[in-house]
């Protein structure tokens, strides 16, 4: 078997599939020397002119800059620098229409040359082989030099590949017709591109170098053959003029006989090709430290006077180069930039020329009447004639890939390896149909890219997707551990029977109460109208009033509740308020019961919902009380008392007083127990008051604006009168001296317990009062830890005495003249905060003494000693506070009054 | 200033496919030439009956279904039909065998199918064919040559009956195919085969004044002139070598076979060849692109199997002539042959090559 130089020597040549034998027209250009460059008014330099990325951009606008000069440098292993092809100042960096057949813009650097042509400094190096290899191939990357065939692939990539190399094939074959920039270039310059072969030559060491080069150049073959006579392994050969045997698969098929794998590159057959202009370059960068700024262009075609080859510099507008050949086509200009087989139209003739072009055709009409433009289709059915596939240079069946590409089918078109179409227009060429074969293949190219894009997306959101859920499954099971583990540390803990433990036994309990709570409230709604049966008379007039204070009620206490948590701090000394309250009703004596139920029933719940907010600040506080509190809720619970009760109860507990000590237990036992009692009587038809005060009192406890409120409330629901609103007020705000006059037992229970609640003396009168009652308000007070009790004791006994009664009998008298006594219940309990909080500070001790008299709640009265000073203060703040809910409650007593 | 955008490649060969189509009717005509100095003017008469028609029908279609009429009408392909359903037909046949033929080539088999590029049948065979199965009697008889008749037919003659079925002296077809001698003429395939069912041996039906001093008398020559025409479009590169050349060498090896086999019942080579319709099927009919393989080794196996149908179905089959039928036959298998022989694109399987 004969090797491959063997055969090349005899001129045996192996041939591809296919190939046509387009018109070449190449003596329009071939016999006409190269023009020398000329300078543009603009230089347009795409920062991108090969396949790769662009380099970094070095220099900024109105920068001046030398010929030569980079204006990007290498960042990444794929991209090259662009330079200066002449002197001059750099006017703007913008997108710009670069030269690709999609006429997109990319970005590009505007220069305007000075017409200097000033040189940056060059070093001349004569003799490339006294530098290393590394040296060499940084100065090809440095030069910019990709490949000048047309693909414009990064040179230095090429020739610094590390495989063996066997075959060198120096591609001067140039098979489209028109072009003959190489053809030129090898006449003139055939010394250099020698030089240059060398140095790859010198880079690679391969075995063999083969120059192709196509049978229609004698003139180029001949200074070929003249320059490269004394190189031993180096081979021009000539072969057959056939297009497109220039492309690199065909011509290697053709000088080695090997096929390409698809897919694969050259190199890895240990072949390498560089295109002859790229030699040429490379002598010029490595010798004459000339960056690649410039490069042969053929313009050429009917519509030029001139169709000659220019030495063209790089973002050159092709339309400068035109008008330098004349040219005359003005009504339908037809730019090519390459040539007319693989060439692209140019959308407009300010496209510069960059690294790889190599033609530019400006054919009149007559010559090329491209079947494929968009105007002039003479597209008909494909009658599958075949001889598309008989052309086609990688045997690929072009009317199947046509037929596959109409119809979209992209799996069957990567089956008919549509990839490894090289877009060389054979087919179309040939097509009788005239069906743009190409185009198609491009536009089904793209399309599968996308769809590839998209897939990858695709793919991509699914990973990201199955991890989120991964992730929140992960996350869940977490969440069930921690939630399974902290449940049981809760068990052990609440088993260990610590303070904590009963704390958070508390909480549950509290949770349960708060059910129940709701549960009986359902309830009660029967219970209601049960009990209205029972006063017939009074049903209806009752069940509309009591749905109007439920209103008023639930209004209130919201009102309240926004205040409440202003006045936190001051609750204490709120309670001269509350105790009146309560007291006022026990006055009043309601008559409906029902309604007092309901009433109850919302204050009840919206306190409940309120204390939920405040349960946990004052569980912190309230911890060593948890176990009375615990015990409250379950034998209220257990009790099945009242859900008022029930729930004042649990609010009780929550925010029982720091002062909560040992006997306190009992007392709160005793307490539930009469709450439970009470409400029992009270669905017997016990006076509301008892209830009424119960609550009261266990509300205070627990935040006293609140039941501030639901004292308020349950006056007003009581009477459902507006003037029982007002006294309720005033009451309210005199609770303690009506509760000097001891209107009857109960009315100074509850005014004992008021007082008790607003700091008033009423602990002693409490204590000779009902026990429960006052032990219930002895609770509350100690809850409340206001001081002030005692000391306003004497005071509000001799002084505001007989300001009550005033508000008293003028409630009696003017019943009507609501107005005029909330005003009054203002003033009195202005003023009544004022003494209140003038005489705290005078009987603190005394108070204080008094207290510790008092054998049962000694304990409770020395911690609230401690805190004499503190509550002074608490009992200004309440003064104020009562006296800006005196107004409010005066004018919803107003709004009710209207309501109803 | 406008810009002229077009895609690549710019250049063109400026073939269309109408010239091709004018090229296959021009080559036509040294066959039709031949028919016409053994046949009288029955197939011209045809032939133009049939192309008028087939613009007709072409016409109506394309209007129906909204194409463009004027490039599409006159593309050739219809008139290509036409005239080879025209030379196909018997010279003396009746006037609306042409018509409906034609008709039914173009609307249905045709068009129906998607028009130019889509039909999986040749239409002149399919039509053929349906006019044989459909029209036995008037598509069988077929005229001897001018010289055998008794009479002299001129134009006129043919011209009435082809409408009329009698000349105007008032003589049938029947009458007209009548030997001097007294006995009905048929094509010499058809005389071979009778003669074969009687008994006789191929050199004695060799004998038979149709079949003249060597294949068939006037057969002979109109096959040479479709080779002649053949020839033309291989020469002018309008037609691939690969399918007459794989069809003919079939039939060839295939009628060798037999006649070295039994050399009494077997016709030889040459007469295959140049009996019926071989040559006029071989570049004509089987090179159509539309309906037949398109690879070169797909057309080799689509020429190869045209080749051996004709074969079988001319000495085993029911029908005289076997051209239209294997035809069909082939027009089926085509798809399969062609995803069978698709060719080993650059790059790929380059193991399967060494």
């Amino acid at each position: 078997m004969e090797s491959v130089i063997e055969r090349i020597k005899k001129g045996n040549f192996s041939h591809f599939h296919g190939g046509i034998h387009p018109p070449e027209q190449k003596f329009l250009t071939s016999t006409k020397p190269i023009a020398s460059a000329q300078i543009p008014e603009q230089l347009i330099i795409p920062l991108r002119q090969h396949i790769g990325q662009a380099g970094k951009l070095i220099i900024s606008v109105g920068d001046k800059v030398l010929k030569g000069q980079a204006l990007t440098t290498i960042d990444t292993p794929m991209s090259l620098p662009v330079h200066a092809p002449t002197s001059g100042t750099i006017t703007d960096i913008k997108l710009m229409p670069i030269p690709h057949p999609s006429g997109l813009s990319e970005a590009c650097v505007i220069l305007t040359p000075d017409g200097d042509d000033t040189w940056q400094p060059r070093k001349i190096c004569p003799d490339y082989k006294l530098l290393s290899k590394e040296n060499i191939l940084d100065k090809i990357a440095n030069a910019g030099i990709a490949g000048m065939g047309g693909a414009g692939f990064p040179t230095k990539v090429k020739v610094s590949t590390l495989s063996k190399i066997e075959y060198l094939i120096i591609n001067a074959a140039e098979c489209e017709p028109y072009i003959t920039a190489d053809d030129l270039l090898i006449q003139e310059h055939s010394p250099t591109i020698l030089d240059g072969i060398k140095i790859i030559d010198h880079l690679l060491s391969p075995t063999n170098i083969l120059i192709g080069i196509e049978d229609n150049k004698p003139k180029a073959i001949d200074a070929l053959m003249k320059a490269t006579a004394d190189i031993d392994h180096l081979q021009v050969c000539v072969i057959p003029t056939k297009y497109p045997s220039g492309g690199e698969k065909q011509l290697i098929q053709i000088l080695t006989g090997q096929e390409v794998p698809s897919g694969v590159l050259p190199s890895s057959l240990g072949i390498i090709m560089q295109n002859i202009g790229t030699c040429f370059a490379i002598a010029d960068a490595v010798i004459n430290d000339t960056p690649l700024i410039k490069r042969v262009v053929t313009i050429s075609g009917q519509a030029l006077e001139k169709p000659q080859n220019i030495w063209a510099l790089i973002g050159t507008p092709v339309g400068f180069l035109t008008k330098h050949c004349g040219y005359q086509n003005n009504e339908k200009q037809h730019l090519i930039m390459g040539g007319p087989m693989m060439g692209f139209s140019l959308p407009t003739d300010q496209i510069p020329v960059i690294k790889s072009t190599n033609c530019i055709l400006a054919p009149s009409e007559i010559e090329i009447a491209s079947p494929f433009s968009s105007t002039s289709s003479k597209e008909v059915e494909c009658i599958r004639c075949g001889q598309c596939a008989d052309v086609c240079p990688a045997q690929l069946l072009p009317q199947e890939l046509q037929w596959s590409a109409k119809a979209k089918d992209q799996a069957q078109l990567a089956k008919l390896n549509l990839f490894d179409c090289i877009e060389c227009g054979a087919c179309a060429y040939v097509c009788p149909s005239q069906i743009p074969l190409v185009h198609y293949y491009r536009v089904a190219k793209a399309e599968i890219r996308q769809q590839k894009l998209l897939d990858i997306k695709a793919e991509k959101a699914k990973v990201r997707f199955e991890a989120r859920k991964l992730r929140l499954e992960r996350e869940k099971i977490a969440r069930a551990e921690k939630h399974k583990k902290a449940a049981e540390a809760r068990k052990a803990r609440m088993n260990s029977g610590t303070a904590a433990a009963k704390s958070e036994k508390s909480a549950v309990a509290d949770a349960l109460a708060r059910v129940k709570a709701k549960k009986a409230q359902a309830n009660k709604a029967i219970a209601s109208s049960d009990n209205n049966k029972e006063n017939p008379a009074t049903e209806q007039v009752d069940s509309g009033k009591s749905q109007v204070a439920n209103a008023i009620a639930r209004a209130k206490s919201k009102k309240l509740a926004q205040q409440e948590q202003a006045q936190l701090d001051a609750i204490d000394t709120q309670q001269d308020n509350e105790s009146p309250s309560s007291l006022a009703t026990k006055q009043i004596e309601p008559v409906v019961i029902d309604k007092k139920a309901k009433v109850a029933a919302a204050i009840a719940k919206a306190k409940a919902k309120k204390r939920q907010k405040e349960t946990t600040a004052n569980n912190t506080d309230s911890n060593s009380e948890s176990e009375r509190n615990d015990s409250a809720t379950t034998q209220s619970t257990s009790n099945k008392a009242d859900h008022e009760t029930i729930d004042t109860a649990v609010t009780e507990s929550v925010n029982a007083p720091e002062s909560a000590n040992k006997t306190l237990d009992k007392k709160a036992k005793v307490a539930a127990a009469i709450a439970k009692a009470k409400a029992k009587k009270r669905q017997k038809e016990t006076t509301a008051n008892n209830t009424d005060s119960d609550t009261d009192t266990n509300s205070e406890s627990n935040s006293e604006s609140e039941s501030n409120d639901s004292a308020t409330i349950q006056s007003t629901s009581n009477k459902a009168e507006h003037e029982t609103i007002d006294t309720a007020v005033t009451e309210s705000v005199n609770a303690p001296e009506s509760a000097n006059k001891a209107l009857d037992k109960k009315a100074k229970i509850a005014a004992a317990i008021a007082k008790a609640k607003s700091k008033a003396k009423s602990k002693a009168k409490a204590k000779s009062a009902i026990k429960s009652e006052s032990d219930a308000s002895l609770q509350n007070v100690e809850t409340s830890t206001t001081k002030i009790e005692p000391s306003q004791e004497p005071m509000k006994n001799a002084e505001i005495e007989h300001e009550t009664s005033d508000v008293q009998s003028k409630v009696n008298n003017n019943t009507a003249d609501i107005d005029r006594k909330a005003k009054i219940a203002a003033a009195i309990a202005k003023a009544k905060a004022k003494k209140l909080a003038n005489n705290t500070q005078k009987s603190s001790s005394e108070s204080s003494k008094q207290k510790l008299q008092q054998p049962e709640h000694s304990e409770i009265v020395e911690a609230k000693a401690k805190n004499l000073e503190a509550e002074n203060k608490k009992a200004r703040v309440a003064a104020a506070v009562a006296k800006a809910k005196a107004k409010k409650l005066a004018a919803s007593a107003n709004k009710s009054t209207h309501s109803e | 200033m406008a810009f002229w955008i077009a895609s690549s490649p710019h250049n063109h060969q400026q073939s269309e496919t109408s010239a091709l189509m004018r090229l296959v009717i021009y080559a036509t005509i040294p066959g039709i030439l031949a028919q016409w100095y053994f046949f009288g003017w029955g197939n011209l008469i045809h032939i133009a009956l049939a192309v008028t028609t087939a613009i007709v029908a072409e016409f109506t279609v394309l209007s129906l279904r909204d194409k463009k009429i004027t490039s599409q009408l006159f593309d050739g392909s219809a008139i290509l039909t036409a005239v080879l359903l025209g030379i196909s037909l018997p010279a003396l046949a009746p006037w609306w065998i042409t018509i409906i033929g034609s008709i039914f080539a173009i609307a249905v088999v045709k068009q129906l199918y998607g028009g130019l590029g889509h039909n999986p049948f040749n239409p002149a065979m399919a039509a053929y064919v349906m006019l044989l199965i459909s029209f036995p009697v008037q598509m069988t008889q077929w005229q001897p040559p001018l010289s055998l008749l008794a009479m002299d037919i001129q134009f006129n003659d043919t011209l009435a009956v082809i409408f009329s079925g009698y000349t105007p002296q008032g003589y049938s077809v029947e009458q007209i195919r009548t030997h001097i001698d007294g006995y009905t003429m048929a094509t010499p395939l058809d005389t071979v085969k009778t003669n074969l069912t009687l008994g006789l041996t191929v050199a004695e039906s060799m004998n038979s004044p149709v079949i003249g001093k060597h294949f068939g008398l006037g057969w002979e020559w109109i096959n040479a002139g479709f080779l002649l025409g053949g020839l033309f479009l291989l020469f002018k590169k309008a037609i691939h070598w690969t399918t007459p050349f794989s069809f003919l060498i079939s039939l060839f090896v295939c009628s060798f076979i037999a006649f070295i086999i039994s050399p009494d019942s077997s016709t030889s080579t040459m007469f295959n060849w140049f009996t019926g319709a071989t040559m006029l099927g071989a570049f004509f009919i089987l090179t159509d692109p539309v309906s037949g393989a398109t690879s070169v080794k797909g057309r080799l196996v689509f020429g190869a199997l045209a080749g051996l149908l004709v074969y079988l179905i001319r000495n085993f089959g029911g029908y005289p002539d076997a051209i239209a039928f294997a035809v069909l036959l082939c027009n089926m298998a085509a798809p399969l042959i062609d995803q069978y022989t698709r060719p080993r694109t650059y790059g790929h399987d380059l193991g399967a090559k060494k």
